[in-house]
């Protein structure tokens, strides 16, 4: 690629990360933050010790516990298993320097929420993590994707990771969103379009009208998902919007910096012409409120509609896959989608326990009751989103609402903590995998924005938000 | 890391497309700090009943199959998470060989980093091979010539030359990487000049 010729952002991030090009068509690419958590790098540091090979630079890594960790009384971790986990996590980067937000601190929190949060996560940077929803933090412009624990354990040792170029995609939104309609609608509705394998090999880039003026909160909530719809990141253009959320934040450039910086973000966007291998338009008037009925995320629906039915689908796989789908939801197609009775509401996870999720949850919810049937649980994504919502004074309308109120962690995104649903019992929840089993075995996931799970916690019911007063 | 050269043997077939990371290692078992022992918890929900109990007529649970080292799988194999106890514990089940039309990223590069060979085939094939699998006819996979045999068909398959290379030679790429500690080095320097904030020490 010649260096004038018009470049994506993720070109542009490629290019200023590129090590070294080798000669067998690999590139080795500079990893500038490295974010770890304590269910996939226990077996990358094993592997640093086995080989005794250093942390080659520990300042540019921080380590927090999420995944497994209770979300009340976590003073003394119940399950053995997860505790060893933990405490492996809390050893292991002793060891190394590395700095790490224990359980008492109020910055620990899922991991993709505190990159952001304190200011780690900023336009340009390469970023990865032991996890698939790396993806989150492009909504800054950053090159961030999930990596396996063999990459971990690559990067932790060299501060590089062995890469091929990805291919570029656009996806472009366009018009103002409807009354109604989140980023969660938005994301959820471009996975039902493209399917879970449409992004495979690509790098997704969300532009156009409509995400201008989105904050940074439902930024974050679209590249999260990018994952979902096979893209190993996502990416958006830094703005004004960017730079705002991330000024004053604690590892957020400062002094003479911070113009410096700006200045160098400000010529991320991508250029006019430059290509891409694949590319979609799709105007924002098509997009309604969103919810998943089946076992996958493409498995998507209008809330206004109905649970399909098997024999309309193009393929006998497809025909085949919709079956399980429904046979382990236990629903009967042509039901209608606002028909369908809930057990439990779950609002939280890296894609919706921001503190934007829980002033509107909050503002749905106040003065009323949570369906007597219905448990709610809210899971704050750190400990500054749950302070920061205690002083701003929802906790108290959500726990009159009637939801529970816990600590910060991945909790029933995938249940590895003791929050998991039963055998059966069907859940709204604002989290991004629907899979067989994901929030416990059996059980039922509908995937929504946290404006309609709010709404579906009242009504007791997955409910239209359009219809909700 | 153990060496892919050639490989024979039955194939197993699972005609399921999506197959997710979730379905071939659920959550419960990501609390090991180890690598291995997780073959016994493949694919432990559509394995086992609720009881633990082997459920007869899951294909890996079934005589021959329970010994099989390949597996034929419907489309994009492996989507879901980052998690590398996936190909762990199918490596660990003694699988170093998955057939499918397409993979999930993330699980592609995974299976590489252990020694498994993930083969991407046309639709057409993957239907001929999905049959193949379920009568139970000899599989061999030559990597070095990228073919696979089976009652006298060959199907040939692409795969990048690095990977190849890698497979073959059982090679670990911490160890390659670190050859170029010296262009490291000075990517970093430079780095430091033009964009000092970068390298802000996280503390
Ligand atoms: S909240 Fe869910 S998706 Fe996000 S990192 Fe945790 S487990 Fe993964």
């Amino acid at each position: 690629m010649s260096t004038d010729s018009p470049k994506t952002l993720f070109d542009k991030i490629w290019s200023d990360h590129l090590v070294k090009q080798r000669d067998d068509g690999t590139s080795l690419l500079y990893i500038d933050k490295h974010l770890v958590h304590e269910v996939t790098s226990p077996q990358a540091f094993e592997g640093l010790k086995i080989a005794s090979r250093p942390v080659r630079r520990p300042s540019a890594t921080v380590a927090v516990a999420d995944h497994n960790v209770p979300t009340f009384n976590r003073e003394n971790i119940e399950d053995e298993q997860s505790r060893i986990q933990v405490q492996t996590l809390a050893n292991n980067t002793k060891e190394h320097g590395i700095e790490y937000f224990e359980l008492s601190d109020k910055r620990q929190g899922i991991v993709h929420i505190i990159g952001p949060e304190q200011g780690i996560t900023q336009p340009g940077m390469t970023m990865v993590c032991g996890d698939s929803h790396t993806s989150t933090h492009g909504a800054f412009g950053a090159l961030a994707f999930g990596i396996g624990t063999s990459e971990v354990e690559h990067v932790l040792a060299t501060q590089t990771i062995v890469q091929k170029p990805a291919k570029n995609m656009r996806i472009s939104v366009n018009g103002d969103l409807p009354f109604g309609v989140t980023s969660k609608d938005l994301i959820l509705y471009i996975i039902g379009q493209i399917g879970t394998a449409g992004g495979n090999g690509h790098v997704i880039e969300y532009a156009g009208s409509s995400l201008k003026p989105l904050s940074m909160e439902s930024r974050m909530t679209i590249c999260n998902m990018s994952i979902e719809a096979g893209a190993r990141a996502g990416l958006i253009s830094p703005d004004q919007i960017t730079f705002d959320y991330l000024k004053g934040r604690p590892y957020a450039p400062t002094d003479e910096h911070w113009q410096q910086a700006i200045d160098y973000w400000s010529s991320l966007p991508s250029d006019t012409d430059a290509f891409y291998d694949k590319e979609l338009v799709i105007n924002s008037s098509e997009i309604a409120p969103m919810v998943t009925w089946g076992t996958s995320p493409e498995d998507v629906v209008a809330v206004s509609g109905l649970v399909p039915d098997p024999s309309s689908a193009k393929t006998e796989n497809k025909k085949k896959s919709i079956e399980r789908s429904l046979d382990y939801m236990g629903l009967k197609s042509g039901t209608k989608i606002t028909d369908i009775k809930l057990d439990k509401i779950f609002i939280g996870s890296c894609t919706n326990g921001r503190i934007e999720d829980l002033r509107s949850v909050a503002s749905i919810v106040k003065n009323k009751k949570i369906a007597p049937h219905v448990e709610g649980m809210i899971v704050p994504g750190s400990g500054l989103v749950k302070l920061q919502a205690e002083e701003e004074g929802l906790d108290v309308i959500l726990k009159d609402a009637g939801f529970d109120w816990r600590e910060a962690g991945c909790s029933m995104c995938l249940g590895m903590n003791p929050d998991q649903l039963k055998p059966e019992e069907r859940c709204a929840s604002t989290s991004n995998r629907n899979f067989e089993g994901r929030q416990g075995r059996g059980g039922r996931t509908h995937l929504m924005s946290p404006e309609l799970a709010a709404a579906s916690a009242i009504k007791g019911s997955i409910a239209d938000i359009r219809d909700f007063d | 890391m153990d060496k892919f050269i050639t490989l024979k043997g039955i194939a197993a077939p699972l005609p399921i497309v999506n197959i997710d990371t979730d379905m071939i290692i659920p959550k419960q078992f990501l609390k090991t700090i180890k690598r291995t022992g997780l073959g016994i918890s493949l694919f432990y929900e559509m394995r086992y009943d609720h009881q633990g109990q082997e459920l007869k007529n899951f294909i890996l649970n079934t005589k021959p199959f329970n010994q099989s080292k390949i597996l034929v799988a419907g489309d994009n194999f492996g989507c879901g998470s980052s998690r590398e106890h996936a190909p762990w514990s199918l490596k660990d089940f003694g699988i170093s060989c998955i057939i499918s039309t397409s993979f999930a990223d993330i699980f592609y590069n995974n299976c590489f980093q252990n020694g498994i060979l993930p083969i991407v085939v046309s639709p057409e094939n993957s239907k001929k091979l999905m049959d193949f699998a379920s009568d139970q006819k000899e599989f061999e996979i030559d990597l070095p010539s990228q073919n696979i045999s089976v009652e006298g068909e060959k199907i040939g398959f692409d795969i990048e030359p690095y990977r190849k290379e890698r497979l073959i030679e059982g090679l670990d790429d911490i160890g390659i990487t670190m050859n170029y500690e010296q262009s490291i080095t000075d990517y970093e320097l430079l780095q430091k000049k033009n964009k000092p904030w970068i390298f802000k020490d996280i503390k």
